[in-house]
């Protein structure tokens, strides 16, 4: 920003004192602004004082320092020439989040892609070396088989479940309390999630006092105990997509049942007059009106289980089978330094994520249209 | 009507049943959080229910000489040492058991209706403040352990989790009225590759940024979680902003710029104000994101021990404390506690925040 406005300086008859401080504070406030973070930057770095007066500060930083930024540009550019600020002046409102986003999220997603055909240096070109180990090396394929099961399982049930409970809550005597339930583990954090299932899952060998809850059933119905996540293949992987419909299945619910309210009543109590059945109500009329929502509800959550990770890291580290691309794709990268095939891995996720997000942009625009 | 009421009677008993599968995970971790370690590891937390249970109503001392090798006898029955471990029930519901094996004690019990009522809050002072604290092992050994340091953990939370969640804001709040209210050459295509960039995965950005906060050094900093969880915000939360505050009437600016106000002072004066309601929704939904995240924070905050943030802490006690249940779900419990009550409290917000991100985007 600061090269464009030393390019664009103002030709107009501005008097020098106001061309004197208005140069001044171009130079200086992008100066004070990257001076003063760095040196926040260095004092966490080096300091010893009392975690909680820390937390105090980090705290005032980030929220107030970034508003002062803005502040700080708008008092830059408040000094130039009418003309010359009517220009800039939306640069310093969109500025900041684009150039975030550009370094953060464009270039970042570039350089993947080019890593991606680079060998683990990023500097011999491999061509589609990476993706063809993604897709014949064993541990590989394990890993995206399971995703795709993540996905066809954990999605669907979240969407039939959210969309049972939905009309099932619409029509009891207790429905802010249920969803109020339902929609809780929403708030809770995989990782928080991983402790409460290790918990029901437990395991104790035969015969001896089980604290997990599921072996607890199953031995007091006379049946086996078993190490559900780990060593019960390959259903383990189940198991753990349990813990994902768990906590999402209120998302799609909260989300049905809006759209249900919004369903008109009229529609529904003439059927009923002409003698149609509640089930026949649902998928007649329920589901037609609803259909939008559905596909953007299915769509949100195959995207985020494609990219799921706390679960699997928490709950298995990724073993006994139950590796996933988002756990596999960290390991490559993060453990083995393998940057070309993770990188082949996690432009996997964002192919399978652009047709998912391309669907639901394209049913919003067809609903539009009529 | 019957048939209606019956239908009322079903729906309600099938919700229940749901409801119950859905709160027992949460309950279970609480109140074992409440327990102390021995009484977690010997018997299921439900115990707290009324149940049924041997209950010792006296004790018989055996002999010192007494050979446990043969048929011992207890007033008018023969056991022997096998039967005696297991429990042997006697006619009229009484068990006979080994009290103690070593000082040949053996208990009588009779079954009784009882609930484990036995609650304790050391756990969570063993895991905040990392006190020592001892435990009596199956051997009858007392160990002595240390806890965790949580508390500092989730001080380190709130340090990532607020300007997370208010550095989004405030930037998505700024670009949201400059792609709704000012004219730029390319406005239209910038904003829908804003919104465009919501497609790309964490993953693939990851590993770049990662590099780049190495080479300028700030990587283990604070500010480096913010400007990663900043930009993985954006795109929803610009577009969020952006449908609220678009449709703000006109008639506000206008009767504005006439009195002759800037920009800057209608967006901080005017818009930022009247966007409040917007800006909760969507924050609720950020800060619980942000506050639940752990990718991103092992990435840029992995190699530093005392930044740890809670969900880190709490996957390291999974590896580490693995069968050590009166720490892991006192712990889970206080990673919960924030998140869970801003739910509660908030909760209309935070479904507004939800229906406004996902179903229009």
């Amino acid at each position: 920003m600061r090269t464009q406005l030393n390019h664009e300086k103002s030709p107009s008859r501005t008097s020098g004192k106001t061309m004197f401080s208005a140069i001044l504070l171009t130079v200086l406030i992008p100066f004070l602004i990257l001076y003063g973070n760095w040196l926040l930057v260095d004092f966490f770095r080096d300091t010893s004082l009392n975690p909680i007066f820390l937390t105090l500060i980090a705290v005032v930083w980030g929220s107030i320092g970034f508003f002062a930024i803005y502040a700080g540009l708008n008092w830059m550019i408040s000094s130039y020439p009418e003309r010359l600020k009517k220009t800039i002046q939306p640069w310093v409102f969109v500025g900041p989040a684009l150039l975030l986003l550009i370094w953060l999220l464009l270039a970042p997603a570039i350089r993947t892609l080019w890593l991606s055909f680079h060998d683990p240096q990023g500097e011999v070109l491999v061509g589609l070396e990476n993706y063809i180990t993604i897709f014949t090396d064993r541990s590989m394929l394990l890993s995206i088989i399971n995703t795709l099961l993540w996905v066809l399982f954990g999605a669907t049930s979240c969407v039939v479940l959210g969309l049972l409970v939905a009309i099932l809550a619409d029509r009891s005597s207790f429905e802010r309390t249920a969803k109020a339930i339902i929609f809780m583990p929403i708030a809770i954090s995989f990782v928080g999630a991983g402790v409460i299932w290790k918990f029901i899952y437990a395991y104790r060998p035969p015969g001896e006092e089980q604290i997990g809850l599921l072996n607890a059933i199953v031995q007091f119905f006379g049946g086996e105990p078993q190490a559900w996540t780990t060593l019960f293949q390959p259903w383990n992987t189940f198991f753990l997509i349990i813990i994902l419909i768990w906590m999402q299945t209120g998302f799609a619910m909260v989300l049905f049942s809006a759209a249900i309210k919004g369903v008109p009543e009229e529609i529904m109590e003439a059927a009923r007059i002409d003698g149609a059945s509640e089930v026949r109500i649902f998928f007649s009329i329920i589901i037609p009106y609803i259909k939008n929502t559905i596909i953007a509800v299915t769509t949100t959550i195959v995207i985020f289980t494609l990219k799921i990770f706390d679960i699997v890291m928490v709950m298995t580290g990724g073993k006994y089978g139950t590796e996933v691309i988002a756990t596999k794709f960290y390991k490559e990268y993060f453990l083995y330094h393998n940057t070309g095939t993770g990188s082949a891995l996690a432009i996997l996720l964002l192919i399978a994520v652009i047709p998912v997000i391309l669907m639901n942009v394209f049913s919003v625009k067809k609903e539009e249209g009529f | 009507m019957n048939k209606k009421k019956r239908g009322k009677w079903i729906v309600n008993t099938v919700l229940f049943v749901i409801c119950l599968i859905w709160v027992l995970p949460t309950a279970g971790l609480l109140v074992s959080s409440f327990k102390s370690a021995g009484d977690i590891n010997e018997s299921g937390w439900w115990k707290i229910f009324p149940h049924r249970e041997w209950i010792t109503q006296e004790t018989v001392s055996l002999p010192e000489d007494t050979n446990v090798d043969e048929p011992i006898q207890i007033g008018s029955v023969i056991l022997t040492d096998e039967e005696l471990r297991e429990g042997a029930v006697q006619e009229g519901g009484k068990r006979l058991i080994w009290g103690n094996r070593l000082t040949k004690e053996v208990a009588i019990q009779e079954k009784n209706w009882v609930m484990n009522l036995n609650f304790t809050a050391d756990n969570y002072k063993f895991v905040l403040m990392g006190s020592t604290y001892e435990i009596v092992d199956e051997n009858g050994f007392k160990k002595k352990m240390q806890g965790d340091h949580l508390f500092r953990a989730f001080l380190n939370s709130i340090a990532v989790t607020v300007p997370s969640t208010l550095i989004p804001l405030t930037v998505a709040t700024f670009s949201a009225y400059g792609f709704a209210w000012m004219r730029f050459p390319g406005k239209r295509m910038l904003f829908f590759t804003v919104v465009g960039l919501l497609v790309i995965p964490i993953q693939v950005a990851l590993v770049p940024i990662y590099k780049d906060f190495i080479s300028i050094g700030i990587n283990g900093s604070y500010l480096s979680v913010w400007l990663a969880h900043t930009a993985f915000g954006l795109p929803l939360t610009t577009y969020f902003m952006h449908n609220y505050i678009s449709q703000i009437p006109k008639d506000i600016f206008e009767s504005a710029f006439m009195d002759g106000a800037s920009h800057f002072k209608i967006f901080s004066r005017l818009i930022l104000p009247l966007s409040i309601p917007a800006i909760a929704s969507i924050g609720i939904f950020q800060f619980i994101w942000v506050w639940n995240d752990y990718l991103i924070s092992l990435v840029f905050l992995g190699g530093i021990p005392e930044a740890k943030v809670l969900t880190m802490k709490l996957a390291d006690m999974i590896g580490t404390r693995g069968d050590q249940w009166h720490l892991l779900t006192s712990g889970a419990f206080i990673s919960l506690i924030l998140p869970l009550t801003i739910f509660f409290l908030l909760q209309r917000y935070f479904v507004k925040g939800m229906l406004g991100g996902s179903v229009k985007g």
